[in-house]
């Protein structure tokens, strides 16, 4: 039960973070004319590609005691992140950051030019029409990011095996979990953990496109 | 020291700005011209939704952009109203949401308008609770013009608000306009492409060509100009004159409309007695003759002299005719013209079919 607890506080603190860090990023992506637009688009959706393994592997490099990250977190007196919680929150937030910054950034194209421009001249300022209309327009993209963000997180293997480990109660997590009970041929376990993702990831994806299908309220 | 003034100069891509235009800050200032002028862009350049790297705008005195002097007030601190060809509305909020964001962002002391007064003139009471998206085309337009009035603006800016409605709803949307033009003393900059509607609206006109602004002035004056007919349009295009309602024929529905020409009879003009008109007479619908004809259906005969025969190439030839102080244009053929002898100077009579003068042409002075 301890993996499952730590794999939802990992998701939920990811996901959150992802939503921080994802919504200017997007937002950028979806208005920005700058040449830097493809370059950055594609950086954010490596992880789309690449096997989490390397990206895994990167990280724990960088994160290393000789990595720069590494020595950053040390000189500032926060040690090294690898094998711990906080590294596993570094590491989902990359893995998972296409799923997040994609359906935002779809969702603020298709708000488009015209209802900012509305508000401008009815006197809202850059945040006020960012709160006030982008993010009540966007808000489905807000919905499907999240879920889609905290479902990715939740499923994620080959970057906590490389810079998480397997130590119980801080970088355990379900996947690594369940590849201990195959390992040990505990196959009844193993059903448990493998069924109980099939079933959450079902209900979380059934959540997502039941609802996109909807008509939204005020129609 | 009530005046707009603006000054634009900007590229996009293969189409250039470049226009100057220095207009009352009181009234309907019509912006015309055919698609493609630039009479959008010079809109959002008044809005300061687009930015012309060489601008200048000035009203009444305050200042929205010198970049001269590297001066630039973003929209949302412009007192400044917009109306969109597309009315735009915020879709998740309800109509009395929509009315209230921009009145609600306004601080109490600077508000030049009531709430309620505004709700009233555009008669959107029954609305405010409904979401826009169940209201029809000219009700949406409504709500979008009365939310951008509600934000107190000093300048109204309408691009094409009817321009995508169908003519029922055209009427509607600009009776409403009317209403609020002459209840709220808000400058009103209205950009069309329908000459109909520049008529029944507007004082002052600008027209617009490839970027420029190659006339201004008041409507009157520029229909009358044969130079201008080619951007006014052949077909629809006319002169205007200032008239006054002087009686009624109930018996044959006709209005009698005095101006300083004469008189015309009108057909299907509900204007009470002594209301002030703009009237527009279409160069098509008039023709001309050297003696007043006495077995024709023509009711209204007017004696003047020519003034100027246009230029240009084809069939047809535009011939301006002094009556009175006001000027009507003729569109008759190059033929008929020779015919006749037409020389400035010569008198003739214009003959103009009353059916060709109705509610649809004429605006309220």
């Amino acid at each position: 039960m301890a993996a499952v607890w730590l794999t939802l506080r990992l998701a939920a603190v990811a996901t959150f973070l992802l939503l921080l860090s994802g919504t200017p990023l997007a937002w950028w992506l979806a208005r920005t004319r700058s040449r830097l637009k493809g370059p950055v688009g594609a950086i954010v959706a490596l992880p789309l590609v690449l096997p989490p393994t390397v990206l895994g592997f990167y990280l724990l490099v960088t994160m290393g005691p000789s990595g720069p990250v590494g020595m950053a977190t040390q000189s500032i007196g926060l040690g090294l992140l690898p094998f711990t919680f906080a590294g596993l929150v570094v590491g989902s937030v990359f893995y998972s950051l296409p799923f997040v910054v994609q359906p935002l950034q779809a969702a603020f194209e298709a708000v488009g030019d015209r209802p900012i421009e509305a508000a401008a001249t009815l006197r809202a300022g850059p945040w006020d029409r960012f709160f006030t209309v982008v993010v009540p327009l966007a808000r489905q993209g807000f919905v499907g990011a999240a879920v889609l963000g905290f479902a990715h997180t939740i499923g994620e293997f080959g970057v906590v095996l490389m810079i998480g480990g397997n130590i119980p109660g801080a970088t355990r997590v379900l996947s690594v979990a369940l590849y201990d009970h195959v390992e040990a041929l505990d196959y009844v376990n193993a059903h448990i953990l493998a069924g109980g993702m099939l079933v959450f990831s079902f209900v979380v994806l059934l959540a997502v496109y039941g609802r996109a299908r909807l008509p939204s309220p005020e129609r | 020291m009530s005046v707009i003034q603006a000054s634009f100069r900007m590229r996009l891509g293969e189409f250039s700005l470049n226009a100057e235009l220095s207009v009352p800050a009181q009234g309907v200032t019509a912006v015309f011209g055919a698609s493609g002028s630039g009479k959008t862009t010079l809109l959002r350049c008044m809005a300061g939704l687009a930015r012309a790297p060489e601008g200048l705008f000035t009203i009444e005195g305050e200042t929205w952009q010198d970049e001269a002097r590297g001066r630039f007030v973003p929209p949302h601190h412009r007192a400044c109203g917009y109306v969109f060809q597309e009315a735009s509305l915020f879709p998740h909020l309800s109509v009395g949401e929509n009315l209230r964001y921009g009145y609600r962002r306004v601080p109490e002391s600077l508000r030049k308008v009531a709430f309620d007064e505004v709700v009233r003139t555009l008669d959107l009471g029954p609305m405010t609770g409904r979401s826009p998206q169940v209201l029809s085309g000219g009700e949406r337009q409504r709500v979008a013009i009365g939310r951008a009035v509600l934000s107190s603006p000093r300048l109204l800016l309408m691009d094409e608000p009817i321009a995508s409605l169908d003519s029922a709803r055209k009427g509607e949307v600009l009776y409403y306009i009317e209403r609020l033009r002459d209840q709220l003393r808000i400058p009103i900059v209205y950009v069309s492409h329908a000459i109909d509607e520049v008529v029944r609206l507007a004082d002052t006109m600008a027209v617009m060509s490839e970027g420029k602004v190659i006339a201004c002035g008041s409507v009157t004056a520029l229909a009358s100009r044969l130079d201008l007919r080619p951007y006014l349009g052949r077909f629809e295009a006319g002169t205007v004159v200032e008239a006054v309602v002087a009686a009624h024929d109930l018996e044959h529905g006709l209005a009698t409309l005095r101006f300083d020409g004469g008189e015309l009879q009108a057909a299907d003009v509900e204007s009470l007695v002594g209301e002030k008109l703009r009237v527009r007479i279409r160069a098509r619908d008039v023709s001309l003759a050297l003696s007043a004809p006495r077995d024709a259906s023509f009711l209204n005969i007017l004696s003047g002299t020519v003034k100027e025969i246009g230029g240009g190439q084809g069939s047809g030839v535009d011939v301006a005719v002094m009556v009175g102080s006001s000027i009507v244009v003729a569109r008759i053929t190059r033929k008929s013209a020779g015919l006749l002898g037409l020389a400035p100077g010569k008198p003739v009579y214009a003959l103009v079919k009353s059916v060709a003068i109705d509610r649809h042409s004429v605006g309220y002075a």
